[in-house]
């Protein structure tokens, strides 16, 4: 989870109360964020990522003040109107259809600062920005740009400028192959034949968005003073709250925030907006939710808490809250203002039965009987390799495969249990004999007549190995195990490639072939390492219960 | 002290050694005149000591005898004797002497020097080869056994202990230490036993007067030969082998535990694929196409069959109402723009491709969202829980698994509120084995409110993250189920719970399937 580095006394005076560092504490996890650690003045807290707008000092700050009680209610924000344009060109809506844009003036930057901002730019990057997948942020010092600013698609081989940090002057494709940003974000402009760029009227392209910005024209320093900013992206609210969420931040500095007009080719529009939206709510189905029994007053209150307005029956929302999508988040932020300690915790009085799925209770009778016989449950993946289930097994199967496995360990889903068992006969060669185990668990194969086009089976597999184990033993078991479920069936002489010719049958119940069991084949033993006798059987559950029920 | 209880609980092997340690003491003389087996007297011993009869006394020994070398030696005489006897006759070049005498390169050189020392040879360069010629005192050395030669032969009759050695034969054994492989001392523990007073008084008072049965038969009860017999007693405090029997997996005895916790609450458990389409796993459960738990570092995805089926085009799901066949449009509405549900939604273009890839599933809330879809309003108020298998993306290593357990549960019920669903929480952890719990608001993208219950682990004196719980959000409930109900829903840290149950510090040793471990591990022990 993204976390934010507060700096004790800057953040107390944001806040403006001292706590003591318990309190601090317990008021931080009950506002929903969680203290991570306090090392002399540093103060790293978790945000939960619905609440990117607590991703800053300010932005954490304002939270926690209205939490405790002392700067309480929906913030105001001045914007004054520049009037500066940005033009965007046309043919955006296929490169990078949107961007928002904001000045802001009156900046005291120092090191701390700078680095501050930084900080956010990359913790918004990451988090709600999705890696800059869904939005990216520019930020610029105004003094070395000429307005008006133009947001405009250019050719990758016409893009050239300085970027961030490089010491020549490189083309936009140079960029994405020798740049380190440009590495890390190149596949963000895969497939586009032109490329998004913010220029200013002495054409100096100032950023590649959403990549890199310009050396000369994008990189903040002690002297500035007031900047340029800009989010682009897909979606233009989202881009809106992104920026709103900034504009707060940097006024909540000290800056003086001015609005941009964003010129596009069909509209014009004004950013950033920090005018409030509304929400109707209705106090009933908070109360409902929330099992309270509050007024329209008190919630008031509670909702200023969490820097909410509340006017005429409507939420007044702040502009750089993502997270406000339905009533019911403010449900919550009004269960939180009021405490989630001081709930009264209550079971309703309402009848149900209790009731275990069929099949798990029968499960757990075959797993008694075997356990009755003197077996040990063994519990194996539902990954393993493919070679374990195919090669090493001499069988062919249609496996159903990962496309991202982690590791080729375990690239496949089991078809069956017998590769599992001998696994685990394979990692206890050490051991004394004999071992008697069992393992029964879901086995995947392709069919086409279920939604996933995958059939799931739940079945177990029983394996013996000890120097003298033979047919007798094993079918002993399966016999044991089918006439304690009362369950008729015949064995059936069989070949399968796992094990000896001669010696492996199939059971068969109902005309269904349930159950394999025989000798394993010398070749597999060696394949797994193993050089003493096993003896195995694996029975469909699935089917068998399915055969039971019917009967009945 | 009962002298006539104790010979009654004498055990055949005790019997046998007891008179004999009367006159002997050590280990080997005992197993020489009971000619018992090694390890009977050995057992003999243990249990006459725990019963205070005798006295073991381990005395630890350095023990000599002849390594390779020292064997040849014994057998073909020493090689510096070889050496001169080869040329008692004439005057030889090296290799000449070497291939009469059997020597290797560098025995040749040892002896050389061996020699040279005592004075027993004279050497003369004839160019580059050095003829080798015996003196006078050479020649007397041949004639007479030396120190050396006759510790060697002791030696190679039986092993000698370092401590009992004569002054000569430490000489010779300081010089054979220098040689390689000639000497092999080890150190060797053996056993004695004295009688203690009590032994005695045993011994004294007569043990074979005593007559016990050793083991009740089939024959005996069979004539009523045992009747007036009396019984050899046992030690029954004695340690016996330890055995082990058949067993289920000690993680399933947990989930054993989880089970019967939900159904004691009144839940219906609930089943269900553990292979999914993204559309039960994700876009049902409200959770944006672009959000990042879909990503291929988090989610296993399937190669081949890639994609699944849509809930209105299957076989499998439940067809009984046409409600089924508005579950796509209702999800899809609600992503886009929070349909008829008074949410915004995400605001972005739902991609039903997207939704029909197959991903093992990464929590078992995609079956809380089936059982959703395939509820009417009638059927409630309910409650289910399910308990299973959960896949992520993960390296193995000691805190990660890609295979989890999770067990969840769910209350669907119109008056269903918060302070109902911390109510809930609370009598679960304390069903679970934590009474204190405390609550913090939390953030899951399809629960709201949510929240995160710490309990108190008395073990380790600390809270811990314990249940993750919240209240489906509108956008969950309203297309699968038709209404906004309210639907409580949370799951424990099962993994967790198990792991700090059994003391396991690294969680693959949950699968690690080793079948010493599986024996050794303790039953389920809570209740």
């Amino acid at each position: 989870m993204p976390t934010v580095t507060l700096n004790k006394n800057v953040f107390e005076k944001l806040v403006g109360k001292k706590l003591p560092i318990e309190k601090l504490k317990e008021r931080i996890s009950m506002l929903g964020t969680d203290l991570e650690s306090i090392e002399g003045n540093e103060i790293q807290v978790e945000i939960f990522p619905n609440r990117p707008d607590m991703l800053s000092e300010q932005g954490f700050a304002r939270a926690f003040s209205s939490f405790i009680g002392v700067k309480t209610g929906l913030k105001k924000y001045k914007i004054k109107k520049s009037g500066h344009k940005v033009i965007v060109g046309k043919g955006m809506e296929k490169i990078r259809p949107y961007t928002v844009c904001a000045i802001v003036r009156n900046l005291k930057f120092d090191d701390e600062k700078i680095r501050e901002v930084i900080q956010v730019q990359e913790k918004l990057h990451t988090t709600f920005c999705r890696n800059r997948k869904k939005a990216a942020i520019g930020i610029y010092p105004l003094e070395n740009i000429k307005l008006p600013i133009y947001f405009k698609a250019m050719n990758p081989k016409e893009i050239k400028f300085r970027p961030l940090e490089a010491k020549k002057e490189m083309t936009g494709l140079q960029i994405l192959s020798q740049h380190p940003t440009g590495r890390d974000y190149g596949h963000l402009v895969e497939g586009l034949n032109k490329f998004a760029v913010f220029m200013d009227s002495n054409n100096e392209i100032m950023s590649l968005t959403p990549i890199i910005n310009s050396h000369l024209t994008g990189k903040v320093n002690e002297k500035t003073t007031d900047i340029f900013i800009e989010f682009s992206g897909y979606d233009l609210e989202y881009q809106k709250i992104g920026l709103n969420m900034l504009a707060a931040l940097f006024s909540d500095m000290g800056g003086q925030v001015e609005s941009m007009e964003i010129v596009y080719p069909d509209k014009t529009i004004t950013t950033p907006n920090l005018e409030p939206t509304k929400m109707k709510i209705d106090v009933e189905y908070v109360n409902k939710k929330i099992g309270l029994n509050l007024k329209e007053k008190e919630m008031k209150t509670y909702m200023e808490r969490m820097g909410l307005g509340y006017e005429a029956g409507k939420a007044l929302v702040p502009a750089y809250r993502a997270d406000i999508m339905h009533p019911v988040d403010i449900a919550e932020d009004i269960a939180i203002a009021f405490g989630f300690e001081n709930f009264e915790e209550e079971i309703p009085k309402v009848s149900t039965i209790g009731e275990e799925d069929s099949f798990e209770v029968f499960k757990r009778r075959v797993a008694n009987i075997l356990v009755g016989l003197g077996l040990i449950e063994t519990c194996s993946y539902h990954l393993i390799n493919k070679d374990d289930q195919t090669t090493k097994m001499n069988t062919k199967l249609e496996l159903v495969k990962l496309s991202n496995p982690t590791t080729e360990e375990y690239n496949t889903l089991r078809q069956w249990m017998t590769p599992c068992l001998m696994n685990v006969f394979k990692h206890n060669r050490q051991h004394e004999y004999p071992q008697k185990i069992f393992d029964m668990g879901v086995a995947f194969k392709k069919n086409k007549n279920t939604e996933t086009n995958v059939e799931e089976f739940t079945r177990v597999g029983v394996g013996i190995s000890q120097p003298n184990t033979d047919y007798t033993e094993i079918k002993q078991i399966l016999d044991y195990l089918l006439r304690m479920l009362d369950v008729k069936y015949e064995i059936i002489e069989y070949e399968h490639e796992s094990f000896i010719s001669g010696r492996v049958g199939r059971a068969i119940v109902k005309g269904k072939k349930v159950a394999v069991v025989g000798e394993i084949h010398p070749q597999i033993l060696s394949n797994f390492d193993l050089d003493m006798p096993v003896a195995v059987f694996e029975l469909n559950l699935t089917q068998l219960f399915e055969l039971i029920r019917e009967k009945n | 002290m009962d002298i006539k209880k104790v010979i009654e609980g004498l055990h055949p092997l005790e019997r046998k050694v007891l008179p004999v340690l009367v006159k002997h003491s050590s280990l080997n003389k005992i197993v020489e005149k009971t000619k018992l087996p090694l390890a009977g007297v050995m057992r003999a011993f243990q249990w006459l000591q725990n019963k205070e009869i005798v006295k073991l006394k381990e005395d630890v020994k350095d023990v000599i005898q002849l390594d390779k070398t020292g064997k040849d030696a014994a057998k073909n005489g020493l090689p510096e004797k070889r050496f001169i006897k080869a040329i008692k006759e004439k005057a030889m070049k090296l290799n000449e002497i070497a291939k009469k005498a059997k020597l290797e390169k560098d025995e040749v050189n040892a002896c050389i020097g061996i020699l040279k020392r005592k004075a027993a040879i004279e050497i003369k360069r004839d160019g580059k080869e050095m003829i080798i010629s015996i003196t006078g005192p050479g020649k007397k050395l041949l004639d007479q056994e030396s120190l050396e030669e006759k510790f060697l032969t002791k030696l190679s009759k039986n092993s000698l202990e370092l401590d009992k050695l004569e002054d000569e034969d430490k000489f010779a054994l300081d010089n054979f230490k220098k040689r390689k492989t000639f000497i092999l001392v080890q150190n060797i523990k053996t056993f004695s036993a004295e009688l203690t007073e009590k032994g005695k008084k045993i011994v004294k008072s007569g043990i074979k007067d005593v007559k016990v049965v050793d083991r009740l038969t089939h024959e005996m009860l069979k004539t009523g030969k045992w009747k007036g017999q009396t019984f050899r007693r046992y030690d029954v405090k004695i340690n016996v082998p330890q055995i082990s029997g058949g067993k289920r997996h000690f993680v399933n005895q947990a989930i054993e535990y989880a089970r019967r916790i939900w159904l004691d609450m009144g839940f219906k458990e609930m089943t269900g694929p553990m292979l999914t389409t993204s559309f039960w796993n994700f876009d049902a459960l409200f959770t944006a196409q672009d959000h990042p738990v879909r990503e291929l570092q988090d989610t296993y995805y399937i190669q081949n069959p890639e994609k699944g089926d849509l809930p209105k085009q299957s076989t499998q799901t439940n067809t009984k109402r046409s409600k089924n066949y508005k579950i796509v449009e209702q999800v899809k509405n609600v992503h886009e723009n929070g349909g008829t549900t008074g949410s915004q939604g995400w605001r972005y273009k739902w991609n039903e491709e997207d939704a029909k890839r197959n991903v093992l599933r990464t929590h078992t809330t995609c079956l809380s969202a089936k059982t959703l879809a395939s509820l009417k309003e009638s059927d409630l108020p309910a409650k289910y829980f399910s308990v299973g298998k959960c896949f992520r993306n993960e390296t193995l290593d000691w805190s990660h698994l890609f295979e989890f357990n999770q067990t969840e549960g769910i209350v669907i019920d119109k008056d269903a509120n918060l302070k109902h669903l911390m109510g809930y929480l609370r009598e679960f952890a304390k069903k679970m084995g934590f009474p204190k719990v405390r609550f913090r608001p939390a953030y899951f993208p399809y629960t709201e409110p949510s929240l995160e219950g710490d309990v108190y682990d008395p073990i380790h004196g600390k809270w811990i993250e314990f249940i993750a719980a919240g209240i489906f959000r509108p956008e969950v409930v309203k297309p699968l189920l038709g209404v906004d109900v309210p639907v409580l829903a949370w799951g424990p840290g099962l993994d967790r719970m198990i792991t700090s149950a059994y003391k396991i510090k690294d969680i693959r040793d949950l699968y690690r399937n080793d079948l010493k471990q599986l024996k050794n591990m303790k039953a389920w022990m809570r209740l």
